[in-house]
């Protein structure tokens, strides 16, 4: 039985969630991967058109805070547990392209 | 080991101390924590500072709450200030919060004491904590055999009597399973009915933190105590928290308790045995036990698979080596997260995130992500319409007794059938929890789980305490 | 060119749309963070109650459908957005279904005005500065969770002086609200364009996103820019590729930033750590009623009061109510005053000093257009006193006793003008024959031989009483 999703799937989804597989990652869990959708099918083949997806389960609506301000965090505490901290902000590697 | 009602009541008493009760705590600590791997981190410096106020304030005369000096075990996903909490994970490895989750404010509140955190599947995914960065937590009644998981190392903490009560997180079984396999109470509460404010996210919509105990009312005590509405969190039920350790003798007198076929099917005989004798034992105590078949229940493993990593692929998005934890370091920053991501999560991990994100992405999102939120609702109403003809359920918690490592570690499938009668509560947010009812084979403890709607852990306990009693605890 | 317009604009709340940090620009880097906009492990959302009547007072003021509404997350990898996704509103939108009308009549559809956070910041050091061969980039989160409003037209513009105008306009209102400042150079209003060309009657042609216009000037010209290379390319041949370019306004020029082939896949599903929005009837009923005019209304008032208007006192309308100065001219008419020099004043000499309105009281307006009007000053006489206003605030009547305003005396104006006359008789004679345009000649002669203390009405008067 041939899986419900190639090596491709993998690969672009693996770029997706920016994680780097080897060659026998892709080919593993293209497989195990395949196991645990095909186990799904006897949901997706389901017609539940007449259903709405749940929310919250005990239909909570209209969740808000004040507009007040709170005390922020300690900037040194907070960098301190960075990897890389210049000039009182965040340290990346150099960013290529803008954000979407 | 005395429960944690008797500790406080001595505490409080002054029949002993909090400092005396830690120093015990970290004896029992020391003895097998090698053995076992229970603990990945202790705070003993900060643990001896709580259990001194604690000490301090009995002396004033003050009264300082339910669990007065009792020590407690964290499980490692839950945020403590300033110290280590790394959700098993290499990715979180040495990240000191700089902030605590409510429910530890609210356990220091009323006098527990956090001894330290404790091991778990990486990011709470597994079940038979196999899949933490750190070493597997073995089961000390039986240290070939695994825990359970993901809360392996709460319930080890419990069982191992190295303190009388844990907090673990339960997104589709991760309390009440380990509980079953090392012989405990684990109560996974009404979704929103404690803060998730603090909790290092899996499934959003799934989690929530609940006790481990040795008894029923140590875990009705430790409940209501993190119980209640917190304005950190969006989903947390806007009420105060119950009145559950009140109500524990309640008893189960004309109660309707539904034992589920789809609930226990398909488990080890002693399993299955053991549930039709809790049965007769609730029978006894004057329920009624109704025969009930929930078919929809079957389609929950699917559903939970699909939502489960979903929201998990989305909740873990934010460890990329630039705030915080791990960074490999590489010549731009898209390469530097998938260095740091590919080093840092372990193969479970990356498997559900990749699964998460083929979920949700375009093209599939109505097949699976999108469907497996209808069969959440398709599993409400069926729980609804099966409390029309019972206050409560009853079926097995787990298929079998405590298994042998790496048994279940080649197919992830298989490792994801332990959870088949759990799921179903999860995703319904409904309430459920775990009590040591019989033993199984090498006689290992077996647990029965008791499955109510929303907001009856009061009746849930009551019953559970029936069963306690029937076993002669 | 069609043209379709997507404005960001930052909310006025005090904090943070998710969390309690304050909501402040220009503050000392990763000072106004927390562990929900920073992302950290094991924190939620909550939403700010201020931000959704902001948000609404938006919608209200587009014409937009007030519907209840979830939030999603939009999920991609960045490092100046803390989670590596975006909290914001996908096929649920707060608003929906509105429009804009442009002062020239032309209506432009609003699809959706919906809320989102806002990101962090990147600088980069290291190569030139810019982000193309910088070494290192770094990352203030002091905005990140600042609550936005992204405001989303239907592709109804066709030029780039409409969408110059529509960004003025909304800006306007936006500001009316009190749910923006509009602040372009702080960034707290942002545009991006959507251009595509195509010929009449022909379906739309591939559109290219423009970003980083940050002023009305820019706008108008990457979109002239854009427009043309997109025809000089079809013509040539070619065909335009859906893709995000980027303005530069030094060099005047767009410039590849990503080609959407590759689209992200933003893989979007609800929140589940929020619940739904659905503002009760009753406080939407309350944001209605209290939502102040808006600048379409405000600028049709003011003209009401103007008799005869014409084109160029309806552009000097634009710009008082832009400027937020009518009650100054208000005041004018409420007094019974001339009502068109308040607003070529206000217009001009108040327009070009806007720092320095608070020395300037409404009464001393009202007072010193009552003596311009009354001729006992001059327009040039008048403009003077306002700038001494302006700049020291006091008293009309005592700034031009000061400076010698007296009124020359009608006598001295007569001899005057018959001098002049004596002078010019061709002009005279030219004049006299019905050229009316020439009395501007001899009032212009008038001002140089007074210093500009003539009355260019007594000047003509005089001339009509010699006809």
């Amino acid at each position: 039985m041939s899986s419900p999703l190639s090596r491709e799937d993998v690969a672009h989804v693996a770029r997706l969630a920016r994680l780097t597989l080897t060659e026998d990652e892709l080919a593993l869990f293209t497989d195990q991967l395949g196991g645990i959708l095909e186990h799904a099918n006897d949901m997706s083949s389901l017609d539940l058109s007449d259903l709405a997806p749940t929310a919250h389960p005990f239909g909570l609506i209209n969740v808000f805070r004040d507009d007040v301000v709170k005390p922020s965090l300690d900037r040194d505490g907070v960098l301190n547990e960075a990897p890389d901290a210049r000039e009182g902000r965040f340290a990346v590697p150099r960013i290529l392209g803008e954000a979407p | 080991m005395k429960s944690a009602v008797e500790i406080a009541k001595d505490v409080q008493s002054g029949a002993t101390t909090a400092s005396a009760e830690l120093a015990k705590a970290y004896d029992a600590i020391r003895a097998r924590n090698e053995e076992l791997n229970v603990f990945l981190h202790l705070d003993v410096e900060g643990a001896e500072k709580i259990a001194a106020d604690v000490d301090a304030r009995v002396a004033r005369g003050e009264n300082v709450g339910p669990l007065a000096g009792v020590p407690i075990a964290i499980k490692d996903n839950l945020c403590q200030i300033g110290i280590p909490t790394t959700c098993s994970s290499k990715i979180l490895d040495g990240w000191k919060p700089p902030y605590n989750a409510t429910v530890i404010d609210r356990l220091v509140a009323a006098g527990a004491v956090p001894v330290g955190k404790t091991n778990l599947d990486e990011f709470a995914m597994g079940s038979s904590t196999e899949n933490s960065a750190f070493g597997p937590t073995r089961n000390p009644l039986d240290p070939s055999r695994v825990p359970g998981g993901s809360s392996g190392g709460s319930a080890a903490a419990v069982a191992a009597d190295m303190t009388p009560l844990s907090l673990g997180s339960d997104t589709g079984g991760s309390i009440r399973q380990p509980a079953a396999l090392c012989g405990l109470v684990g109560m996974k509460p009404t979704y929103g009915l404690v803060s998730r404010y603090g909790l290092i996210a899996f499934a959003s919509s799934l989690d929530q933190i609940g006790p481990f105990s040795k008894t029923v009312l140590d875990s009705a005590v430790l409940l209501e105590t993190i119980a209640g509405y917190d304005p950190m969190d969006s989903t947390s039920l806007n009420e105060p928290a119950p009145s559950l350790s009140a109500h524990v003798n309640d008893g189960v007198a004309g109660k309707r308790i539904g034992l589920v076929k789809e609930l226990y099917e398909g488990a080890d005989e002693s399993v299955v045995a053991s549930v039709m004798a809790a049965c007769e034992a609730l029978k006894a105590a004057g329920a009624t036990i109704v025969e009930l078949s929930i078919p929809e229940l079957q389609l929950g493993l699917s559903a939970y698979y699909l939502i489960a990593p979903a929201e998990a692929s989305s909740n873990l998005a934010r460890f990329d080596g630039v705030r915080f934890g791990l960074r490999v370091d590489a010549d731009d920053v898209t390469a530097m997260m998938e260095a740091t991501r590919t080093a840092g999560f372990g193969a479970e991990v990356k498997r559900r995130i990749m699964l998460g994100t083929y979920a949700l992405s375009a093209g599939y999102f109505d097949a699976y992500y999108g469907q497996a939120l209808k069969v959440r609702t398709l599993l409400i109403n069926a729980f609804k319409k099966a409390y029309e003809q019972a206050d409560l359920l009853i079926g097995a918690t787990t298929p079998s007794v405590a298994f042998k490592f790496g048994e279940k570690t080649d197919n992830p499938m298989t490792m994801y059938l332990n959870d088949v009668f759990t799921i179903p509560t999860n995703l319904a947010g409904d309430p459920a929890l775990s009590v040591p009812f019989g033993t199984g084979e090498e006689n290992l403890p077996i647990g029965i789980q008791l499955l109510g709607p929303g907001r009856s852990e009061a009746q849930l306990f009551a019953a559970a305490r029936a069963l306690e009693s029937a076993d002669g605890r | 060119m069609v043209v379709g317009m997507e404005v960001h604009t930052e909310l006025l709340t005090k904090s943070k749309l998710f969390c309690g940090c304050a909501n402040h620009f220009g503050s000392e880097p990763n000072t106004n963070v927390c562990p929900v906009c920073l992302g950290l492990p094991g924190s939620l959302p909550v939403l700010n109650e201020d931000a959704v009547e902001l948000a609404m007072r938006i919608g209200m003021a587009l014409h937009c459908t007030i519907a209840p509404s979830t939030f999603h997350r939009k999920n991609y990898f960045y490092p100046d957005q803390s989670k590596d996704y975006q909290i914001s509103q996908y096929d649920l939108p707060i608003n929906s279904g509105g429009y804009l009308d442009l002062p020239d009549g032309t209506r432009i559809s609003i699809e959706r005005a919906h809320m989102e956070e806002d990101t962090g910041k990147s600088t980069h050091i290291g190569g030139s500065g810019r982000l193309a061969g910088a070494d290192r980039s770094l990352v203030d989160y002091n905005r990140c969770g600042v609550p936005l409003v992204e405001i989303v037209s239907g592709p109804d513009i066709r030029s780039s002086e409409q969408a110059r105008a529509y960004a003025a306009e909304l800006r306007g209102i936006l500001i009316a609200t009190g749910a923006s400042d509009g602040r372009l150079e702080e960034g707290s209003m942002r545009f991006d364009a959507n251009v595509s060309v195509r010929r009449t009657g022909e379906p739309f042609g591939t559109r290219c996103e423009i970003k980083n216009l940050n002023s009305l000037r820019s706008l108008q010209r990457a979109i002239d820019y854009e427009a043309l290379r997109q025809i000089e390319l079809i013509e040539e041949g070619g065909t335009v590729r859906q893709e995000t370019r980027h303005w530069d306004e030094g060099r005047g020029e767009t410039s590849t930033l990503r080609v959407k082939e590759d689209a992200e896949d933003y893989r979007y599903f609800r929140e589940p750590d929020l619940v739904d929005l659905a503002p009760s009837q009753e406080w939407q009923d309350r944001v209605r009623a209290a939502l102040p005019a808006m600048p379409a209304q405000r600028r049709s008032d003011l003209e009401a009061r103007i008799a005869n208007i014409t084109p160029a006192q309806k552009d000097a309308v634009v710009v008082v109510i832009d400027l937020g100065l009518e009650n100054f001219v208000n005041a004018v008419a409420d007094a019974g005053g001339d009502v068109a020099i308040a607003v070529s004043r206000c217009a001009n000499e108040l327009a070009a000093n806007v720092e320095a309105l608070g020395n300037l009281t409404v009464d001393a307006f009202v007072a010193t257009i009552a003596m311009e009007a009354g001729g006992e000053l001059s327009a040039t006489q008048s403009k003077q006193v306002l700038a001494e206003l302006l700049t020291s605030g006091g008293d009309p009547r005592s700034i031009a006793a000061a400076k010698g305003f007296e009124q020359l005396s009608a006598d001295t104006m007569g001899s005057m003008v018959a001098e002049l006359i004596e002078k010019h008789p061709d002009e005279w004679q030219r004049y006299k024959d019905g050229d009316d345009k020439l009395s501007g000649f001899f009032v212009g002669l008038a001002m140089k031989q007074t210093q500009g203390k003539a009355n260019g009405k007594v000047v003509i008067a005089e001339l009509q009483a010699r006809k």
